[in-house]
């Protein structure tokens, strides 16, 4: 079992495939640090740098699938909360860079380790976040997902960090 | 229970014995932001219905990142961060003082201290003996707050730096070896401990640099016990009053020992596009450069200008090749400046710029144009980094990036060290 995200328990999806070491440069550039205060024109050209097509192509609710070290690089929340914006339901990936895993959690974007070697570019994903489960409907194979940390849960079910916050007057994990 | 380095410092913060593994809400004692990570974290504040830092004289804005403004934009964020400091009696570190890592450790950070920063490099404080880590803007924005954070107590990688340094070989080289060995996930989610038979060979500003770069093996922090170089350093600073004893406790648990032979290490180069595509020099091809950048949190500090000064002294910037340098503070700026170093460095060919990060994050200061390859100091290559994802940056010490501007093409500074 991972979260309720606030979403529907179930995301569906298409993958977007990408390959290892996606920076957060490539995400969230910085010769466009002049949008940082404008989070939706920045998702305008959101994963440019690995995609320059990405952004005009992703539909609300289409996953990101990584492989291995993805979100490597610089703090910036910026990347997952463009990411979010551009309607990104979810990143897959082998393995997640540090920062980048819990600003993810932080904005409310699930993030989840799995083997994305079984998963094709444009393949249309279900996602039972409740589960743990990843149905690969393209390719009619389960994956599974690791859980997330139980903190991260709490967080991720208050609906990010700064609601987490909010809600409890502080922290309650 | 005995203790690594991190262990203890998150324990005393929490009030209670914790071992890697643990989760534990903690006290920071010093929680910091830059210009391209502050303005969000205003705005979560904000969000979170908090109208005051819980800790305004560690609650720090820099502005550094696009120091001065390249464009009105940013200008405007620079504006807002000015005026929020202002509001809340918080710490302004404004255009022209310095880049954010290297402040910190001018002036705030003690060994044992935690801090949280907005932006990844703030490990670099881990060389005084700091639990020091990077976190997003909502993170840092929880910290000004409630002067609080959680942690997971990372597991810890012991590095041992053994054998010698060998001449024309420095920390840069030491750091991208070791990164090129374990990959750029190889301490993901882990802490990494500095020690072994030379630690105290290692200078400070050589520590500086290695913790620095931790994180660009995913580490959490890179953190080295404090001794008398820590001390050494503190009282150069005027802060002797704040060092205390760290160390980790003999018996401490780590999950990987790994000792490093500096006696092999020859000076290295990291290749486009990541830190871990590591190779000596000496492997390379004659690569003919663009641009060469010597600045940053990782090298910009007075002892890698000097070594650069001393390379290029008499000598000239091949034709063709731009010359960039950028001290890492106004202090750093002001005494070389006073010890001819500039002067060395300006003779030669070199651009000076003001303090800050220069053309490290691709927002002013040194684009690249499409194809072009740069040389730089700095602590990322990855694609796109400087401003132009058609463009390669190679990464080395500021000898080899001296020695290369001369030559014109990457070259092996031993040509001239040894």
């Amino acid at each position: 079992m991972i979260a309720d995200t606030g979403n529907s328990e179930i995301l569906t999806g298409k993958s977007f495939k990408f390959g290892d070491d996606i920076s957060t440069d490539l995400i969230a550039p910085g010769r466009l640090f002049h949008l940082r205060s404008n989070l939706p024109e920045l998702a305008k050209h959101v994963l440019e740098d690995a995609d320059p097509e990405f952004a005009g192509k992703v539909k609300p609710g289409d996953f990101v699938v990584g492989g291995r070290n993805f979100g490597l690089g610089s703090s910036r929340e910026h990347a997952p909360a463009i990411m979010k914006i551009a309607g990104v339901g979810a990143v897959l990936a082998r393995s997640f860079a540090r920062i980048f895993f819990r600003n993810s959690i932080n904005v409310g974007l699930p993030v989840l380790v799995c083997d994305t070697d079984k998963i094709n570019d444009g393949d249309i994903l279900e996602i039972n976040l409740k589960k743990g489960v990843i149905y690969n409907k393209s390719r009619d194979i389960k994956i599974g997902f690791n859980p997330l940390p139980e903190v991260m849960i709490r967080i991720l079910n208050d609906g990010g960090l700064a609601n987490h916050i909010k809600r409890n007057k502080g922290f309650n994990l | 229970m005995e203790k690594t380095i991190s262990e203890k410092i998150i324990s005393k913060h929490a009030g209670r014995e914790l071992k890697a593994g643990d989760i534990a809400v903690v006290n920071v004692d010093i929680i910091m932001s830059q210009d391209g990570t502050g303005p969000l974290a205003i705005s979560q504040l904000k969000k979170m219905g908090f109208n005051r830092v819980k800790k305004p004289e560690k609650s720090i804005f820099f502005i550094d990142h696009a120091a001065p403004s390249p464009r009105k934009e940013l200008s405007n964020s620079h504006t807002a961060l000015r005026n929020f400091a202002t509001q809340v009696g918080a710490v302004m570190s404004d255009v022209g003082k310095g880049i954010c890592h290297q402040i910190l450790i001018e002036l705030y950070t003690c060994p044992g201290d935690i801090v949280i920063g907005g932006d990844s490099h703030t490990c670099t404080s881990g060389a005084l003996g700091a639990f020091a880590t990077g976190m997003g803007s909502t993170d840092i924005a929880v910290g000004y707050a409630l002067a609080k954070t959680w942690l997971m107590v990372p597991h810890t990688i012991k590095v041992n730096f053994n054998g010698r340094i060998n001449k024309g070989v420095f920390a840069k080289d030491l750091i991208i070896y070791l990164i090129g060995k374990i990959t750029s996930d190889g301490a993901t989610y882990k802490a990494i401990e500095f020690g072994g038979e030379i630690l105290d060979k290692l200078s400070i500003d050589d520590r500086f640099t290695i913790s620095n770069m931790a994180v660009e093996a995913g580490a959490k922090t890179g953190i080295f016990p404090s001794d008398n170089i820590t001390m050494e350093y503190l009282r150069s600073q005027g802060r002797e009053d704040c060092f205390i004893e760290v160390c980790a406790d003999k018996g401490a648990k780590y999950v990987q020992i790994i000792d490093i032979n500096c006696s092999v290490i020859e000076p290295m180069v990291s290749q486009p596009h990541t830190v871990d595509n590591a190779l000596p020099v000496r492997n390379l091809e004659k690569i003919k450069i663009n641009q060469v950048f010597i600045g940053t949190c990782t090298n910009g500090r007075f002892s890698d200008l000097k070594v650069a000064a001393d390379i290029l002294k008499g000598k000239k910037v091949a034709r063709g090749v731009r010359l960039i340098v950028v001290p890492a503070s106004r202090d750093v700026y002001f005494k070389a400046l006073k010890e001819g170093i500039l002067g060395t460095l300006v003779e030669s060919g070199a651009i000076i710029q003001s303090p800050g990060c220069g053309p490290c994050v691709g927002i002013h200061q040194g684009i690249l144009g499409d194809g072009e390859i740069c040389l730089s100091t700095q602590n990322r290559n990855f694609k796109g980094r400087m401003g132009n994802p058609d463009s390669f940056i190679y990464l080395c010490s500021p000898a080899t990036a001296a020695w290369s501007s001369i030559k014109g093409y990457i070259a092996d500074p031993r040509e001239v060290l040894s």
